[in-house]
């Protein structure tokens, strides 16, 4: 939570240096965002690369439980079709990449912006910190009327960390294994699954 | 974005190697954190600077929360389904 709230501020803080347009011409004009990118992707896997524990639940749980992060990757992007019908601005194709998402919010808001430019990369931010929001308020009801897996559902990516506490005081201790791989498969998907959603389909 | 992928997988195979090594591990999450860090504030500037997103801020909001409002049904309805076929308890 800390972390998140960090990077909006900085988010804020790069907002009204631009409102205030006090900017050197370098910033401006140069397209470092670019190289910025290839170093935190770089770095993404590293650290994806060395989380033993990342390997580790992989290794330890069965089959069945491969089924939960898929359930999230068809219904986020059902669900996003589904209501791009009443936003003729944005294609379908748009709309499958921010629920691509999963509320993974910097990285995937990051990623848009460099495909398809800032206007849906500001889109795909705020639709993806919402997710993590309501996550965090909404999961004791969603719990209680969609069953134990409804949090993890929501959480998307944000399962394996910021949501995992809220999840698993509402659904139980021993969800919180399924809560970390299925957040942890979520973010690995997603730096794959946007650009391609963007570029190739 | 090919060179994003590839430079991700070499940094998987990478981190793969150097999972014994706490100090290089911890390095990389602070060097993560502080990129990310870049990447929203130079994206806050793009926006800042940018009147047709500054000019179109609510409809850019209705449309995220349209966008998230039909990613968490979808979730939800395949969560209930799976729930309820794979993982209920047997009575």
């Amino acid at each position: 939570m800390k972390n998140s709230l960090i990077i909006l501020g900085f988010f804020v803080l790069g907002l009204f240096l631009g409102l205030s347009k006090f900017l050197p011409d370098f910033i401006m004009e140069s397209d470092f965002s670019m190289y910025a990118l290839y170093l935190l992707m770089f770095l993404v896997g590293i650290g994806i690369g060395a989380d033993r524990s990342s390997w580790k639940v992989i290794k330890e749980t069965n089959i069945k439980i491969i089924l939960v992060p898929l359930c999230v990757v068809i219904g986020s992007l059902l669900g996003v079709a589904a209501v791009s019908i009443f936003l003729p601005q944005i294609h379908l194709k748009e709309a499958l990449a921010v629920g691509a998402g999963f509320g993974y919010y910097s990285l995937s808001s990051i990623f848009i912006t460099q495909i398809s430019g800032e206007t849906l990369g500001v889109v795909a931010l705020l639709s993806n910190i919402l997710r993590e929001i309501i996550t965090l308020l909404a999961t004791p009801i969603f719990v209680k009327y969609f069953g134990k897996l409804a949090g993890i559902a929501c959480g998307g990516a944000t399962a394996m960390d910021t949501t995992l506490p809220i999840i698993s005081k509402y659904s139980g201790k021993e969800w919180a294994i399924i809560s970390v791989f299925s957040g942890i498969v979520l973010t690995i998907l997603v730096p794959f699954l946007v650009p391609f959603i963007l570029e190739i389909l | 974005m090919i060179t994003v992928l590839a430079l991700m997988t070499i940094g998987i195979l990478l981190g793969f190697f150097i999972n014994q090594r706490p100090k290089i591990i911890k390095a990389v999450d602070k060097m993560t954190n502080w990129a990310i860090y870049l990447l929203l504030f130079l994206l806050g500037i793009g926006v800042g600077l940018n009147k047709k997103i500054i000019n179109n801020l609510p409809t850019i909001g209705v449309q995220a929360v349209i966008l998230t409002i039909g990613a968490l049904i979808g979730s939800l309805i395949l969560a209930y389904i799976t729930y309820n076929l794979f993982f209920k308890p047997k009575q």
